[in-house]
């Protein structure tokens, strides 16, 4: 327990100045949107889309206001309850488009890197030509056609994420079990008669596992401004389903020359803040795990006093 | 040394031509697997509601949708080849020739948005690398972070709710209406391309407009990849800072302004090429927002009308158009660095 500990703390102990800064100011905003996700239900004072409270309907696109902190909008919805509940969305969409990436990429990758073959050759092209390919423009594609078959859920916006993503799991899984196969306690483990199956699962996946957490990361920033663009083109999820900071500012865009300020800012400021808040803890860690961007310390030197002849 | 000797250049580039058409196939079938295997047929999504059955089963023998699916593949694969992306189905217009008609404008927004990134990218991420762990380090990083961290729709509302209107900025298409009415009146629109043609004309006024236009557009879109090249610059210059050959010529006591501009900087700039190319296609995906939010009459606009449409040719074509650009850009950033830097293609 304590050995865990030690190694979760390990971003935070070694680095100095600047660096902590950041990763500490990056940690602090990606919890408070986690407790906002968390909490949604007690914190918003409103439903997603409710538009009426004791039979009162809201104002439309009213200002800010003791009873709406964030105003309403045009649908008369509360900004403020939207704002809150959008955190809950794309928290759980990155959630989930990670879970499914891992649980899809991570055994590609050791399937593809421990047998090799044309098995591997073909999944590396075709794993190569997705990585290739505009990700926006993918996820676009993807969306537009899951959102056909599962309608715009939260689970058919996160698979169209997890099209992106996969192919960056599959490769590092895989390059990390291609020079780990050939390590001497594998081979060991093959003389006392171990299954390709056990091999995997016993030796190759916990070496494997370590790159996955950076990995995601370093995605989940880049997940969250793909999510609100997906609703921002009207692709993602719907505003009565649940709400989505892109969709909103989609919707506010109209507003954007007639004065009403308050419907795009704040879902604005929430996607900027969140993924500023993931890029610094990507960035904090980056720069401790990297060893080419790393300051060390310098340690003073003490010679022995020169001993007089 | 034979001529095709490996680590040759003409072997290099042969080798990187070769790798394309695979992964162009592959990309290819992913893209009909995707949109053509999906269930129901792209006749009855696009038309279902404005024909009758008959009507659109003529529709789908004529465009052979019921021809099995292998025939199609093989169908389409070669009308690729041919450089025909088949008919849109909501505005019965040629794919190639939305391509040629809207594939300028986009081709502007992004090149624009390149040149506004590496004008400010490159030095912030110069001074930030030179003078690490200072306030003014920390600022361009947080400012890197932050015009990576606002999306595009978001950065472009901010700017046509607050800078539009006192820079008396237009916020919606590429050039006003008398501009694009006189161009196409008096036959000066030539290579299709606005940008291109207005400076051709000669015309201030309509130079002056069409620049207006790009503006917000190509500052939005800019400041995406502008931090992209902030942090890589601000990095290289950290790792060559911290190189031998820093070491030696400062130890030979070369002044330190000359060490850093003559030995850093320069070597510091190299990988900047190789990760222009890659920036591509985020900035493609970008473009596709920007157009969205400036109204802006380019092919990522195009692409989300159709999908509204859900005209699944159009769809297909346009992405299929992207995706090849994407890859031809690729190979051709790989062998200008080939070119540049003779590691590369050991």
């Amino acid at each position: 327990m304590r050995k865990v500990l030690r190694a979760m703390a390990k971003p935070f102990t070694d680095t100095t100045g600047t660096a902590r800064w950041m990763l500490v100011a990056g940690i602090v905003i990606t919890a408070i949107f986690v407790i906002c996700a968390i909490f949604a239900p007690l914190l918003a004072p409103y439903g997603f889309a409710q538009a009426s409270a004791e039979g009162v309907r809201f104002p439309k696109a009213g200002p800010p206001s003791g009873d709406h902190l964030f105003g309403t909008d045009r649908l008369f919805f509360d900004v403020f309850s939207r704002t809150i509940w959008g955190a809950r969305t794309a928290i759980q969409v990155v959630l989930l488009s990670i879970l499914i990436c891992v649980v899809v990429g991570v055994p590609l990758g050791l399937v593809s890197g421990y047998y090799g073959g044309w098995f591997d050759r073909i999944l590396l092209l075709v794993m190569d030509a997705l990585f290739a390919f505009p990700s926006f423009l993918l996820a676009i594609v993807f969306s537009f056609l899951l959102t056909d078959i599962l309608g715009g859920s939260v689970l058919a916006v996160a698979l169209s994420l997890s099209a992106i993503y996969i192919p960056q799991y599959y490769r590092v899984v895989r390059n990390t079990t291609v020079s780990a196969k050939e390590a001497t306690y594998v081979e060991a483990a093959r003389a006392i008669g171990a299954s390709d199956f056990v091999i995997m699962r016993r030796y190759l996946f916990q070496n494997v596992v370590q790159s996955v957490p950076v990995i995601g990361t370093l995605n989940a920033a880049d997940a969250i401004l793909t999510l609100a663009g997906l609703g921002f083109l009207g692709l993602g999820i719907q505003s009565t389903d649940a709400a989505e900071w892109g969709h909103d500012l989609n919707r506010a865009l109209e507003d954007a020359g007639s004065g009403v300020w308050w419907t795009g800012l704040y879902p604005g400021l929430a996607i900027v803040l969140l993924v500023t808040g993931l890029t610094l803890v990507g960035e904090g860690l980056n720069e401790t795990i990297n060893p080419t961007l790393r300051v060390r310390r310098l340690l003073p030197v003490h010679m022995p006093a020169r001993e007089e002849r | 040394m034979t001529r095709f000797a490996s680590g040759s250049l003409p072997r290099y580039i042969l080798q990187r031509v070769l790798l394309v058409l695979p992964m162009i196939w592959v990309i290819l079938t992913l893209v009909f697997v995707v949109l053509r295997v999906a269930p129901g047929d792209p006749v009855s999504a696009a038309l279902g509601d404005r024909l009758d059955d008959e009507a659109l089963d003529q529709r789908r023998e004529a465009l052979g949708f019921n021809d099995p699916i292998v025939v199609q593949y093989w169908d389409y694969l070669v009308s690729v080849v041919r450089l025909d992306f088949g008919t849109t189905f909501s505005d019965n217009q040629d794919v190639l020739e939305v391509v040629r008609d809207n594939g300028g404008a986009t081709l502007s927004l992004t090149l624009a948005a390149f040149v506004i990134a590496l004008l400010v990218g490159i030095p912030l991420g110069l001074i930030a690398g030179r003078y690490r762990d200072t306030v003014p380090d920390v600022l361009i990083r947080l400012f890197g972070i932050l015009s990576y961290a606002a999306p595009i729709f978001f950065v472009g509302y901010l700017l046509q709710a607050y800078v539009a209107g006192p820079l008396g900025l237009p916020t919606s298409g590429a050039a006003g209406v008398e501009t694009v009415f006189y161009m196409e009146r008096d036959g000066l629109n030539r290579t299709h391309i606005l940008l291109i043609d207005v400076f051709l004309s000669g015309n201030s006024y309509y130079i002056e407009d069409v620049l207006k236009h790009l503006a917000l557009p190509a500052v939005t879109l800019g400041l995406l990849i502008c931090g992209v090249f902030i942090r890589l610059v601000r990095v290289n210059i950290l790792q060559t800072m911290q190189s031998d050959y820093v070491e030696a010529a400062e130890a030979r006591g070369i002044a330190p302004t000359k060490v850093t501009w003559r030995h850093a900087f320069r070597n510091a700039l190299v990988p900047v090429i190789t990760v222009i190319g890659l920036q591509f296609a985020l900035l493609l995906g970008g473009a596709v927002l920007t157009e969205t939010t400036f109204n802006w009459p380019g092919l990522g606009d195009k692409l989300v009308g159709y999908i509204n449409e859900r005209d699944y040719v159009a769809v297909q074509g346009i992405v299929t158009v992207f995706a090849v650009a994407v890859v031809v850009i690729s190979v051709v950033v790989d062998i200008v660095n080939a070119l540049i830097d003779p590691r590369v293609r050991y």
